[in-house]
């Protein structure tokens, strides 16, 4: 079972934040098909919010298949977020390893490495999301 | 949508002066709203009524469907704390929650022994002697007691420390999940109560400001900024709120009917918080029946 945190500094509203936990725990393996949310009623007591932000973020989840509510019971995961991304990232993380090697030897700083990692994915990204688009 | 407050052109005056002018509004029954406004903006007064502890002096107010004046049926199906949690301070929680379930019709007398013992509140002790957050605790309990059908809680946490308000919240929201409670809180700050509510009640100097579902508030209002520019028109523009100009800027906050398309302006999202303070700094007394009108 995970347990929920609010971030009261966090821009994203706190449905929203719990819908995110809840897939960060899918991605890492954290909580798995077939485990059981916290009910609604402990997560609004525990975070003093208001229940139906709780009932929003699993009616969320709901929607995009990965938990389903049995009423009376509780709101179950039906699927994993973790599968092929873990699978593919050893391999993903090897070519990395061997990417900022050279870029060391290259003389980069760590600063310059993540300067030129945060411009090139944020170029690449959009590069590729308006060619979906177009298409 | 059945509603569990409605009220029209609703006014209360004492001797000259009107706490409460020309106020309409409704809440939808199953929210927790949030009834907001700075001290002496008439919250009490609004809640007084609707317990028929006070009488309007002029439109109508209808509770769960009915009229609160000298309705006992309604009285049973409404929980009420009112300002400071007031409890007899010679009486023990055992000895209120025995008199809860004389003065009662419908009273859950095993569930309020079972809240307070859960609190690890001595139910033997006078309360006079408990702690403020206690004290607020077993307040709680008692309107909880009922299972109302509308919970209205007027400055419930203003007098308590940041640790009983959490805990009171904590116990409030936990119990609210258990059925289908409506509840109406008041308070002078909007932080106590953001986290909880999902409706907003903005009253001030006895007027109703802003009134709606939080989501519905927050994503209609925009912040704009763009170069200065004196009061026009601009399309998908309902109200401008607040506005404030540099010799270069005009910053607007606004009430939108539709999207700015208008490149001159970046458009910003607001918080709660924005919305409610640039209501509260400019009042307009003609903002009510924009409000009723959604």
């Amino acid at each position: 079972m995970i347990e929920f945190l609010l971030d009261g500094y966090s821009q994203a509203a706190p449905y929203m934040q719990l819908v995110q936990q809840v897939k960060q725990g899918l991605r890492t393996g954290l909580i798995e098909p077939g485990d059981q949310l916290p009910k609604v009623r402990d997560v609004a007591e525990s975070l003093a919010i208001n229940p139906n932000t709780v009932l929003k973020a699993y009616r969320h989840l709901e929607a995009e298949g990965l938990v389903e509510g049995r009423p009376g019971v509780g709101t179950f995961v039906r699927r994993t977020l973790a599968g092929p991304t873990l699978a593919g990232q050893a391999e993903l993380r090897r070519e990395l390893v061997a990417w900022l090697r050279r870029a060391h030897k290259a003389g980069l700083e760590e600063e310059d490495v993540v300067a030129l990692i945060q411009t090139t994915m944020r170029a690449t990204f959009r590069n590729d999301e308006t060619r979906e688009e177009i298409a | 949508m059945s509603m569990a407050l409605e009220a029209h052109g609703l006014g209360k005056r004492y001797r000259r002066n009107w706490a409460l002018r020309d106020c309409s509004l409704h809440l939808p029954a199953g929210r927790i709203a949030a009834l907001v406004g700075p001290n002496g903006a008439g919250k009490s007064t609004l809640l007084n009524m609707a317990v028929g502890l006070l009488r309007p002096t002029e439109g109508t107010l209808r509770v769960l469907g009915q009229s609160p004046g000298g309705n006992r049926d309604l009285m049973d199906r409404i929980g009420f704390v009112a300002q400071d949690t007031p409890l007899y301070p010679d009486f023990t929680a055992t000895e209120l929650i025995t008199m809860g379930a004389k003065l009662n019709r419908r009273w859950d007398t095993s569930l309020a022994r079972e809240r307070v013992e859960r609190l690890g509140i001595p139910l033997d002790r006078r309360t006079g002697e408990l702690s403020g957050g206690q004290r607020a605790q077993v307040a709680l309990a008692l309107a909880l007691a009922k299972r109302p059908e509308l919970l209205l809680l007027d400055e419930p946490v203003a007098s308590l420390d940041p640790l009983a308000r959490r805990e009171f919240m904590q116990v409030l929201m936990g119990s609210v999940a258990d059925g289908e409670t409506t509840v109406l809180l008041s308070s002078h700050l909007l932080g106590d109560l953001e986290r909880v509510c999902d409706y907003l009640i903005v009253l001030q100097a006895a007027h109703v400001q802003l009134l709606g579902g939080v989501d519905e508030l927050v994503s209609e209002h925009k912040t704009l900024v763009g170069p200065r520019r004196e009061r026009a028109s601009i399309a998908g523009v309902s109200e401008i709120v607040r506005e404030s100009h540099t010799d270069k800027q005009t910053t607007l906050l606004v009430r939108t009917d539709g999207p700015i398309l208008d490149p001159a302006w970046s458009v910003h999202d607001v918080t709660l918080e924005d919305l409610v303070l640039a209501y509260l700094a400019y009042p307009a007394p003609g903002r009510a029946i924009l409000g009723v009108a959604q």
